[in-house]
């Protein structure tokens, strides 16, 4: 997986207006390197497949630059781009066989049959749908459309690959499989990937890096583990995986150190993210699975907090805890399911803490 | 079903209560059967009393005239027991002084005649002349016959009268195809100055191609753009397409006299732009171009709306597809977005195409000398009460229609017909 | 279809059975003169109560009615074509032309009628007739006035309107072509004398332009498409009348047909029916009917009385194609000709149409 340092890619303050009010895109800068499996994530109308669709040139940018391979691409008519993209629904061309749909790009490359069919051949055993050439795609299931779609993107060898919520339409099952497939394709040719989701799983598991989008802006830009540790705003902390959220007012900052005065007056420890004044408010966010009931774990001073715990939610390999702490009736907290783990009961009045760089102190929203 | 009673079978053949699987499925599904049945008897009534009784009624009748038959019964066993070449001799004679008299009883004389009129034009009069005097006649009969005109020497009185004394008859499909029998009861095409028929059959079905072309040209835009604008916009439009739907057809007709004649609005623009002369004001309309404006513009919307609802149903993503590997907006169009539409296409075709076929106001109010066609004379001859030719020639442009069907079958595929 | 027909009839029929004379008529503005004319003068006259009923065409309904045995009424108001092919058929009561009225200047009705005015089981009651009509504010100098003119485009340069069909154009040629009036059909029924009359019709072909609906010619009159046209007189008379516009009428060469009053066999009131049909058809019955609309009666009595159109100011006369004058060379359509012909000239004529 190692990349070229590169810039493949790039958006240079582009902008995007449909109605010359609001901005769908606001000022986007974003470099891709060859060989980066990049994955844009957010919440529907955050500018990610308007960001992809710019790229793909079906779309102007209102503003600002798109470069590819170095040349700015921005008047490039997008048959002239050589991007292979794979579509939400697939959009195989149900008038042709699945052998006709893999032949058309690279007959209107004027490629020869010869070479066409070899070529053909390859992209179909890749994705191990070599014996379905001569159907039609309303004779196959949606999984193996997707692969046919896979296939077709790639059988004309671009270097880049946009795909649009490409598993949006398969169950759970299948789509964990074809995300699998997707990752290890992406490995083996070593292409350039740019992939929509507005699913996180999907995004953590897959991507090298991910940008999660938000108001036409990029929030974040961070590798996976990055963006579900270390969140870089309220937003990302509360998108990316569960989140609890403690608001308060900065009583004191100490270089990334903070002490925050909750709501309910008490004060916890957190790590200073986008804080930067005494007496700002904030929003303290601390992952369930960081929160710590067994006060000898915790570390010396570290401010408690009174918890009473409302209802456990048994899940298998953890026990999930809701409960009331300082104001909020909201606040899980994971608990793994191992030998000797300390049994919860509803109504159980206990004590709370974490490690301070488990808890960020992020802008309040 | 049948797979499912057989694999159920072995399963367990001897169910519960002891009676096999087998029969209590089909007992199940008798019973949704029946009540499948009676939901769709309406309908089939319907379609049997609107649809299959008339046209094989009118089947039934471009075979069958018994105008003649009914009321010549002794001729009828003349002609039986003589086979064809023979002349009519005294006995054959007096068994039409019999039918005449029995004609002049029954007062069939006037349909009798009719129908040998249809083959030997002049001779219902001969018929209806000859029966009001019948009671005069007295043997020998040829020559008693012949003393009231000599026209019933004609031979081919006597070769229609042996075709029209069994009333099947192929007749009026041979007057349909410009053929008569001859003196010698061989077949012949008619006159040079009579031929109609088939000119007018092959006329009616390239004007209707052109036709059903211009619409699809014109058609075809106004589809995409349908499907393309935003709601508001394409419901504007469409009303302006579905506007000839909603005013009479001889209003339309009349305001393209007015708009396309030699004094008419258009023409007078052109003179007043000067850009024709005076004299050089345009036949727009009383001709074979006055024929296909119109008609286009009546059969517009059979294509539109076909063409429409399966264009609006196609995603934007093909395009975005097709243009992403690399085609260009025309191959996109030609190969991709085309293909789509066929569907819709083949479906306006069709419909314009038959419709345009059977159309005979418009043709005939601003068509001119050009303005004929098949129809009009169906139309001809359902006026004069000969509905046995008005259903052969019906017949023949039904013949047609299913032929280019058969086709449009073969060549593209009936089931790919998509009509909204 | 044809019992579903009757039986609407039969039922439509039904409740009217309570009038004393049941008359069968066209409707519209033909109805309405008839009505004025002869049912409203009938009932003040005898007291017998009259009514009317329309239909498009009385002729299928009166077999209808007389086929299925129930008829329901007693006069009937069709062409002459129609009445001679269903008295063929005997459908229809005869009528004794002895017992109709003498004429009002003691003439008896079989010689005060025109031809074709009295057959074995009808009555004329009007004619109307196929003429020539032109715009008399296109001609500055020498208007048209004769059948010849019609075919004459080097006299008169512009456009022809024609009926599409045959019948009353070949023997509109035949007479623009010299023919007079009681030769037409003789020679018509020669091969020859066919020939003639497309011959004729080939010099003018391609001024031609050619109409459908009767309320097509004087429109294109008035649009100025056409310098002359066939029309139906009562068209034109009505565009005239109505309209104001400047339209004049050629009687030379005028094809006039019959329509008359027949009763039905079996109507359920014959002896007011008859005595209905001798009101409506005597000298003032008939010239009464042409106060209305155009058409002329078919007694020579009747034409020899002063008219007055309703408006109380037109005098009828010139407007009628009865009048003597109008009559001058006037030929009565051949019902016998068209019965025999009318399919082999309407195949030649569209085949004629079709060349170039």
């Amino acid at each position: 997986m190692a990349h070229d340092t590169g810039e493949y890619v790039a958006f240079r303050n582009v902008q995007k207006s449909y109605d010359g009010e609001t901005l769908v895109v606001k000022d986007l800068n974003l470099s891709i390197s060859q060989g980066e499996f990049l994955t844009m994530l957010g919440p529907s109308g955050s500018g990610k497949t308007t960001s992809l669709m710019m790229l793909a040139g079906f779309e102007t940018a209102t503003n600002g630059q798109i470069l590819l391979d170095g040349r700015p691409i921005n008047q490039v008519p997008p048959h002239k781009r050589g991007i292979g993209m794979v579509f939400q629904n697939y959009a195989l061309f149900p008038h042709m066989t699945v052998g006709e749909n893999l032949a058309f790009p690279l007959e209107v490359r004027g490629m020869g049959k010869d070479e066409r069919e070899t070529r053909i051949k390859r992209a179909l055993d890749m994705v191990q749908m070599g014996s379905f050439a001569a159907r039609r795609p309303a004779q196959l299931s949606g999984g193996q459309q997707q692969r046919i779609a896979l296939a077709r993107a790639l059988v004309f060898d671009p270097k880049l690959v946009l795909m649009d919520e490409p598993l949006g339409a398969l169950d759970k099952q299948l789509r964990e499989h074809m995300q699998f497939e997707i990752k290890h394709l992406h490995d083996s040719l070593g292409i350039t990937v740019v992939y929509v989701t507005h699913d996180q799983g999907e995004a953590l598991t897959m991507s090298d890096r991910v940008a999660v989008f938000n108001d036409g802006r990029i929030q974040q830009l961070a590798p996976p583990a990055d963006l579900y540790e270390r969140p870089g705003n309220s937003f990302v902390a509360q998108f990316i995986g569960e989140n609890n959220k403690l608001p308060g007012i900065v009583e004191e900052l100490r270089d990334d150190r903070a002490l925050i005065r909750l709501a309910t007056g008490e004060l916890i420890d957190a790590t200073a993210v986008n804080i930067h004044k005494k007496g700002e408010k904030t929003m303290v966010s601390i992952r369930p699975e960081r929160v710590e009931i067994n006060t000898e774990m915790m570390p010396e001073n570290a401010h408690l907090l009174d918890a009473e715990v409302r209802e456990i939610i048994y899940m298998g390999d953890i026990l999930r805890a809701r409960m009331r702490v300082a104001g909020s009736e909201d606040f899980v907290v994971k608990l793994r399911n191992s030998i000797g783990q300390r049994r919860l009961n509803p109504g159980e009045k206990i004590r709370i803490g974490w490690h301070p760089q488990d808890a960020r102190a992020l802008d309040a929203v | 079903m049948a797979s499912i009673t057989q694999t159920a079978v072995p399963a367990s053949s001897l169910a519960s209560e002891g009676m096999p699987l087998k029969i209590r499925l089909a007992r199940a599904q008798a019973r949704n059967r029946r009540r499948a049945f009676l939901l769709v008897l309406p309908l089939l009534l319907f379609v049997t009393l609107t649809f299959v009784l008339p046209i094989g009624q009118m089947l039934q009748r471009s075979l069958y005239h018994d105008g003649f038959s009914a009321a010549a019964p002794s001729l009828g066993q003349w002609f039986s027991e003589n086979p064809e070449d023979i002349r009519p001799d005294e006995a054959g004679f007096a068994a039409l002084a019999a039918d005449l008299r029995y004609m002049k009883e029954q007062n069939l004389a006037g349909a009798a005649g009719t129908r040998i009129n249809y083959n030997v034009p002049g001779s219902r009069s001969l018929f209806t002349s000859a029966a009001r005097k019948a009671d005069d006649l007295e043997a020998p009969y040829r020559d008693a016959i012949l003393g009231l005109d000599q026209k019933w020497d004609d031979p081919r009185i006597w070769v229609a009268m042996r075709e029209a004394s069994s009333p099947w008859t192929s007749d009026f499909y041979l007057t349909a195809l410009d053929i008569q029998r001859g003196a010698d009861g061989t077949l012949e095409r008619v006159d040079e100055h009579s031929r109609v028929y088939l000119a007018l059959y092959g006329k009616t079905f390239l004007l209707s191609g052109v036709i059903t072309v211009i619409c699809l040209v014109l058609a075809f835009p106004i589809a995409h753009l349908l499907a393309t604008l935003p709601m508001g916009k394409a419901n504007l439009l469409m009303i302006l397409v579905l506007l000839p739907f909603w005013t009479s057809l001889l209003v339309r007709t009349t305001s393209w006299i007015v708009l396309l004649q030699g004094q008419g609005v258009l023409n007078s623009l052109l003179v007043s732009a000067g850009i024709i002369g005076e004299d050089g004001r345009l036949a727009l309309i009383n001709n074979q171009t006055g024929t296909i404006i119109v008609m286009v513009h009546i059969l517009l919307p059979f294509m539109v709306l076909p063409i429409y609802s399966v264009m609006r149903v196609i995603p934007p993503a093909y395009a975005r597809a097709a243009r992403s590997l690399g085609a260009t907006s025309w191959t996109t169009f030609r190969r991709i977005y085309a293909p789509q539409t066929l569907p819709g296409i083949g479906a306006g075709v069709l419909l314009v195409f038959i419709l345009a076929v059977g159309y005979y106001i418009t043709p005939a109010l601003v068509g001119g000398a050009d303005g004929q066609l098949f129809s009009n004379q169906i139309q001809f001859h359902m006026t004069r009460s000969n509905w046995s030719q008005a259903a052969a020639l019906a017949a023949m442009l039904l013949a047609g229609v299913l032929v280019l069907y058969w086709l449009y079958d073969r060549l593209i595929g009936i089931d790919k017909l998509k009509l909204g | 279809m044809r019992k579903l027909l009757l039986s609407t009839v039969l039922s439509c029929m039904a409740f009217m059975s309570q009038a004393d004379v049941t008359v069968m008529s066209w409707g519209g503005a033909y109805g309405t003169a008839q009505n004025e004319a002869h049912l409203k003068p009938f009932t003040e006259k005898t007291g017998i109560r009259t009514r009317m009923v329309d239909t498009d065409n009385a002729a299928s309904p009166i077999r209808a009615m007389v086929e299925a045995g129930n008829v329901t009424v007693d006069v009937a108001s069709i062409e002459l074509a129609d009445a001679t092919r269903l008295c063929d058929e005997g459908m229809l009561e005869p009528i004794d032309p002895a017992k109709l009225p003498a004429g009002s200047d003691g003439t008896a009705a079989e010689e005060d009628f025109f031809h074709g005015g009295i057959t074995d089981c009808a009555v004329g009651t009007d004619l109307w007739a196929n003429i020539i009509a032109f715009d008399s504010t296109k001609f500055s100098g020498e208007a048209p006035s004769k059948a010849a003119d019609f075919f004459d485009t080097e006299k008169f340069p512009g456009k022809r309107g024609l009926k599409k069909n045959p019948k009353a154009v070949l023997e509109l040629a035949l007479m623009a072509d010299g023919i007079p009036a009681d030769e037409v059909y003789a020679i018509l029924e020669t091969p020859e004398g066919r020939d003639r009359a497309f011959a004729k019709l080939d010099t003018i072909k391609k001024d031609i332009v050619w109409w459908e609906a009767g309320a097509q010619p004087p429109q294109l009159l008035a649009d100025g498409e056409v310098l002359m046209t066939t029309a139906y007189n009562g068209r034109i008379f009505n565009a005239y009348i109505e309209e104001g516009k400047p339209f004049e009428i050629i009687w030379d060469g005028q094809i006039y047909e019959l329509n008359t009053y027949a009763i039905p066999k079996g109507a359920p009131n014959l002896e007011e029916a008859m005595e209905f049909v001798r009101f409506a058809t005597s000298t003032e019955g008939l010239a009464e009917q042409s106060r209305y609309i155009s058409y002329g009666p078919p007694r020579k009595s009747s034409n020899a009385m002063e008219i007055i159109y309703k408006d109380e100011k037109t005098v009828m006369a010139p407007n009628l194609p009865s009048s003597p004058e109008n009559r001058e060379n006037a030929l009565e359509t051949s019902i016998e000709f068209w019965v025999d012909r009318d399919t082999e000239l309407n195949e030649r004529f569209n085949n004629w149409l079709i060349a170039n």
